[in-house]
């Protein structure tokens, strides 16, 4: 309630804000507006900056700050018993007064004086949620005030205005790397504590890995139950599959759809690869595990072959399908970008289309190609629904395409999904496994993004 | 080699079968990229056809037309479902003994009572009556209408008994059976019975998540974008966001789920499975996607109309507000639309922050629990009975309309304002 | 495709040089060239005679490149472009059903405007003719092949010892003689040259036409050229382009000292171009 009504007041003044500065810019030099060094609206926008912005960064650090300072609060006015336990229980405590306070019953009898704090915190919080709206609006209209003084047809608005939001561009273009550091740190900070339980050296090289077993904290490490290389191997097995699937295919495509299809036949050939593209990934889950896994395993019977109901090839091929127009699209993209003059000194020898595109063309874009397959690779490795609807959770190590295996995104997604403990290395292993994926894919596009760029240069 | 021998060379009968062959091996490789083009238009129209043929049908449900007698005492105990029962019991009146009626009972869904006790509870002067009212069928009901079970299968394999086939078999001849047009499907949340489950509840998670995802990445996006490609100095500073941004995009987004696991719900407590966690998190993913696209479109914008903005003393930023945006604004509004369409078919990252909870309710805020469209079919996906496989393809195809309806905008939007310098 | 033998009346004024004079290599009766709906080329009719250098000049998009094209057909490779006439090589239509695109471009081959080797090495590049045509089996003949003709392209002692680096490493006029001695490697009849100058420096320029003036010896050449004197310094025959039409062929001296035609005149002397 108090939250929306802020948010309203703050925009109402900021508006009012606006106006004041722009009509108080022309009244103070009596509608000459040529003497001002800016134009009016900059000295509205100037004085709406200082009504909105300083109560909206109050606002943020209320609000994050809040909840964690009266829970201190409340939990200073509990008995000793109940504070002086440890991290877990407390953490069990902070949650019933939480729960408590917004009215849902922990499901267990409570001590009087949780229901007490419970009270407390509610009522904390209350007060804090007013004590904002009052603050929030008072520190907006001295902003407001503030900016109102200060206009005079020499305060160079324009280029204060134009300060602040170039500052405000700079902070959006941050938030990229800001991700980046999130990324790495969270990864990092979640696998070194899985790494505290389970060695590195048994993580990467170990042959076993049943995450499941490991559930009693006397079986970890010693049980060496988290050996990631059956996973990798099942990641790679299927990455070999899909490449085996979308290379030849998508290159092959982008080649017919460059040389040698007449305009007519590519604008229907390209929609076709754009919608194979534009399925989500769960579609092509959904049809791997109901339609190619059944196919196959038919297929395999009828040839007399053992084939798993999760077998890696069905998997891999339609994560391949997936991946056909990714290295279509990017192949096309390279051997446009191969200049014509080239193909015309070929067909001016006497080559055919095909000796042209065989022996120049495509040994011409190869590092461009080579790139785009890196990229189809690093795609195919951290492809996630595929994998986690059609292929399965046993952690085979196999070469064996007809075989069941699983994969590191397999893993992670089901280590994650359903209950959890943050603490467990079973939950943490998944942190492991990602800091893995993460470093794996981003040396992939690191280095093709880098030859594609080279290469894009040396035809520019 | 003289030019005459060169000419013989050309028109000898070794050169012409040499020519031939390699005609044979042009045409051999046309035909491969041929093949390829053909190859990936058939998965196409198998993923296609195989979604549709698996779903269509359940845009259709059966329902059972029982003459029920609004018993008062009954409605005061609100035990309606033996009402429907009764009703049931006295239309199918061959079937009697206890047993054979336990399998009656199984006919009804077990949300038909809740239907019928609406219907009370909106009239109160129907109690004492006789109504007749259509009622949702139990799924296997449904599926047996629909002619995916069949009664010639041995009764042993059957999910149907052959008492139930026989009271259908009744109440067929009696009219009472009808398939009509399945509108729970499109109103109702998740539930565990095929025939209470709906798309509702995941339609307005991604509604809220794509809002969110929206609110954040576009403003951000397009500032950075503006930032990199018209203010930023070209430094190793800028280089570097550059780099970065062109490698968040190819990052695995499961890896984004695990950003939104360990940051915004471990580090900063926000609620497992709220549409405002999940819009953050596809925020963060579709992010690139939109700066890239920005870029590409005030890239494309040419610098005479910089050089005449700035030549008539706008400064910088007026120059981009004034004349760049406004012209780059088509371009940006279709990447952001295949952003967002991006991020609308994102499943793996959202399973990290625990959307993928069984949800009933129908989400009424940006931090209430809710499960997403793409997240929804994963889990009906993974359920065995035949009822949920036609719903989960019945999604996709819901899904897929959305996609090709937001993909359809873009290209309009694109050949609509395509501006050619 | 319209196959005509006479010239028709009234077509450009063409000095025939066949009394006495060498024998024709290529002939072209009424060459029209349409792009889609536009018309570049209004009916050419021309003769090339065999060991001479053709010269073709005109203000630019008078359409001597498009007809240069037409000669080896390399404007089948261009989409929605049409040709009518008669193109005959040695009396051979080459657009008719006995000649053969492939063929024909081994036959009467072509040099760019701007140099462009193959990302290969200075070799392959060479060998790269031969080898698609089957013209030698053996390392040995390939490397015999390879040796001559960058030996007649001028370009053996500069290259000599590094034949297996980049032919994309070499400097322009060397790359420029680098794409002549690709073209010679096929052993063609007539070559083509489309303003082979244009991007080079004027001594690379210069080493380019003392190579044309050699290789006159044994083939036919056709050059485009925008630059009158090249024209004047390096072809017996000049025939005039001007919108789509050839305006005048004849000699080159007759040309550049007295043209008969005022636009020729126009042109030379540099009123317009």
């Amino acid at each position: 309630m108090q939250l929306t009504v802020l948010v309203l007041i703050l925009a109402l003044l900021t508006v009012i804000g606006f106006q004041m500065g722009r009509s108080r810019a022309a009244g103070s030099v009596g509608g000459r507006i040529v003497e001002l060094h800016s134009v009016p609206s900059y000295h509205g926008f100037y004085v709406a900056l200082w009504a909105g912005l300083p109560a909206l960064l109050l606002f943020v650090l209320w609000n994050a700050s809040e909840g964690w300072l009266v829970m201190q609060m409340t939990l200073a006015g509990l008995p000793d018993r109940l504070t002086q336990v440890n991290e877990q229980a407390l953490n069990l405590l902070r949650a019933d007064i939480l729960n408590l306070a917004h009215g849902i019953s922990t499901g267990r009898d409570s001590d009087p004086a949780v229901i007490a704090a419970a009270e407390q915190y509610a009522r904390l919080r209350a007060i804090g949620s007013w004590s904002l709206l009052v603050i929030g609006t008072c520190v907006a209209m001295g902003g407001l005030l503030y900016a109102r003084r200060q206009i005079s047809p020499d305060l160079r608005a324009r280029n204060r205005v134009e300060r602040a939001v170039n500052i405000a561009l700079v902070v959006c273009s941050l938030v990229a790397i800001l991700t980046t550091v999130g990324i790495v740190l969270s990864l990092l900070f979640e696998a070194v504590r899985f790494f505290t339980v389970v060695s590195p050296i048994d993580f990467l090289f170990g042959l076993h890995w049943s995450p499941q077993t490991a559930i009693r904290a006397d079986q970890v490490g010693s049980s060496g139950s988290f050996g990631a290389v059956p996973l990798f191997a099942g990641t790679m097995l299927i990455t070999v599959i899909a490449m085996l699937v979308a290379v030849p295919v998508g290159l092959m495509a982008a080649i017919f759809m460059s040389e040698y299809a007449n305009p007519n036949l590519r604008t229907w050939l390209k929609p076709i690869l754009e919608i194979l593209a534009g399925i989500p990934t769960v579609v092509y889950g959904f049809f791997a595990a109901l339609t190619m896994a059944p196919f196959v395993r038919g297929v395999g019977q009828s040839l007399g072959l053992g084939v798993s109901s999760e077998s890696a090839l069905a998997a891999g091929i339609v994560m391949g399908v997936m991946i056909i127009p990714f290295v279509s699209s990017l192949s096309d993209d390279v051997i446009n970008a191969v200049p014509q003059s080239l193909r015309d000194g070929s067909y001016g020898l006497g080559a055919t289309k095909s000796e042209t595109v065989r022996l120049v063309v495509l040994p011409a874009a190869l590092p461009g190609i080579v790139a785009a397959i890196m990229l189809a690779v690093s795609r195919a490795i951290g492809e996630t629904m595929i994998v986690v609807m059609a292929a399965g959770l046993t952690a085979n190590l196999t070469a064996n395409p007809l075989d069941a295996v699983t994969t590191v995104t397999t893993q992670i997604a089901t280590l994650l999904v359903g209950d959890q403990e943050f603490d467990s290395p079973k939950t943490l292993s998944a942190f492991g496994l990602g800091l893995v994926l993460f470093v794996v894919t981003l040396t992939l596009n690191m280095v093709a993004l880098r030859v594609v760029q080279k290469y894009r240069e040396k035809y520019d | 080699m003289s030019v005459a021998a060169s000419k013989s060379r050309y028109q000898s009968e070794e050169f012409a079968a040499r020519l031939r062959r390699r005609y044979a091996a042009e045409q051999r490789f046309k035909l491969a990229g041929m093949l390829a083009v053909t190859l990936a238009s058939i998965m196409l129209v198998v993923l296609l056809g195989s979604i549709v043929s698996k779903g269509y049908t359940a845009f259709l449900q059966t329902k059972m037309r029982l003459e029920v007698t609004i018993d008062p005492a009954l409605a005061q105990e609100r035990n309606y479902m033996a009402m429907l029962r009764q009703a049931l019991y006295a239309q199918v009146p061959e079937i009697t003994d206890r047993a054979s009626r336990r399998s009656l009972n199984e006919l009804l869904s077990s949300g038909a009572p809740y239907e019928l006790e609406a219907m009370v509870s909106k009239n109160p002067s129907l109690i004492g009556t006789k109504q007749t009212v259509w009622v949702r069928a139990d799924d296997e009901v449904d599926q047996f209408a629909k002619g995916a079970i069949s009664r010639d299968v041995p009764e042993s394999e059957r999910r149907l008994n052959d008492i139930k086939i026989k009271a259908i078999d009744t109440l067929t001849a009696q009219g009472a059976i009808s398939t009509g047009f399945n509108t729970t499907l499109f109103t109702a949340g998740d539930s565990r019975e095929p025939e209470q489950a709906g798309i509702w509840g995941a339609i307005v998670g991604s509604f809220l998540t794509l809002v969110v995802t929206m609110l954040l990445s576009v403003p951000i996006g397009v500032a950075a974008a503006v930032y990199l490609e018209e203010f930023a100095p070209k430094n190793r500073w800028t280089d570097l966001i550059e780099v970065n941004i062109n490698n968040l995009a190819a990052v695995p987004s499961i890896i984004f789920g695990l950003l939104g696991l360990a940051v915004f719900l471990g580090f900063f407590g926000l609620p497992r499975s709220a549409p405002v966690v999940g819009g953050l998190v596809m925020a963060l993913m579709t992010l690139p996607v939109i700066i890239i696209a920005s870029r590409v479109a005030l890239k494309s914008v040419p610098p005479s109309i910089r050089e005449a903005a700035l030549g008539i003393g706008a400064s910088p930023l007026q120059t981009v507000t004034h004349h760049v945006l406004p012209l780059a604004l088509p371009g940006i509004l279709t990447g952001t639309i295949i952003g967002m369409s991006r991020a609308l078919g994102e499943t793996a990252p959202l399973l990290m922050i625990g959307m993928v909870a069984f949800i009933v309710d129908i989400p009424g805020g940006f931090t209430d629990s809710a499960t997403v469209l793409p997240v929804q079919i994963f889990m009906w996906a993974d359920s065995p009975e035949r009822a949920f496989t036609e719903r989960t393809s019945a999604a996709i195809m819901v899904l897929l309309g959305f996609l090709i309806l937001m993909n359809g905008l873009a290209v309009f939007l694109r050949k609509k304002f395509e501006r050619r310098w | 495709m319209s196959v005509q033998t006479q010239i028709p009346a009234g077509a450009a004024m063409t000095r025939s040089a066949s009394a006495g004079g060498p024998p024709i290599k290529m002939v072209a009766r009424d060459v029209k060239v349409y792009y889609g709906a536009k018309q570049a080329l209004k009916g050419i009719n021309l003769e090339i005679q065999e060991n001479r250098v053709m010269a073709l000049i005109g203000p630019s998009g008078c359409g001597k490149s498009t007809f240069l094209r037409c000669l080896n057909r390399m404007n089948d490779t261009i989409e929605n472009c049409r040709v009518e006439g008669l193109i005959a090589l040695d009396g051979e239509d080459v657009y008719g059903k006995n000649i053969d695109a492939v063929q024909l471009r081994a036959r009467v081959g072509m040099v760019f405007q701007k140099p462009n080797p193959f990302p290969k090495s200075i070799y392959d590049n060479i060998a790269y003719g031969p080898r698609i045509h089957g013209m030698a089996t053996h390392r040995d003949e390939v490397d015999e092949i390879v040796t001559k003709s960058l030996e007649r392209a001028g370009l053996w002692n500069e290259v000599k010892d590094r034949l297996r680096e980049p032919g994309t490493g070499l400097s322009g006029g060397q790359q420029q003689r680098l794409c002549i001695a690709r073209a010679i490697a096929v052993s063609p009849e007539v070559i083509l040259m489309d303003e082979p100058c244009s991007a080079l420096d004027p001594i690379a320029t210069a080493h380019i036409e003392e190579l044309i003036d050699e290789l006159r010896e044994n083939y036919t050449i056709v050059i485009v050229t925008h630059n009158m004197q090249q024209a004047a310094r390096v072809s017996q025959k000049t025939a005039f382009f001007h919108l789509g039409d050839m305006v005048e062929c004849d000699d080159t001296e007759e040309i550049f000292t007295n043209p008969r035609d005022e636009r020729t005149q126009g042109y030379i002397t540099g009123r317009y171009g």
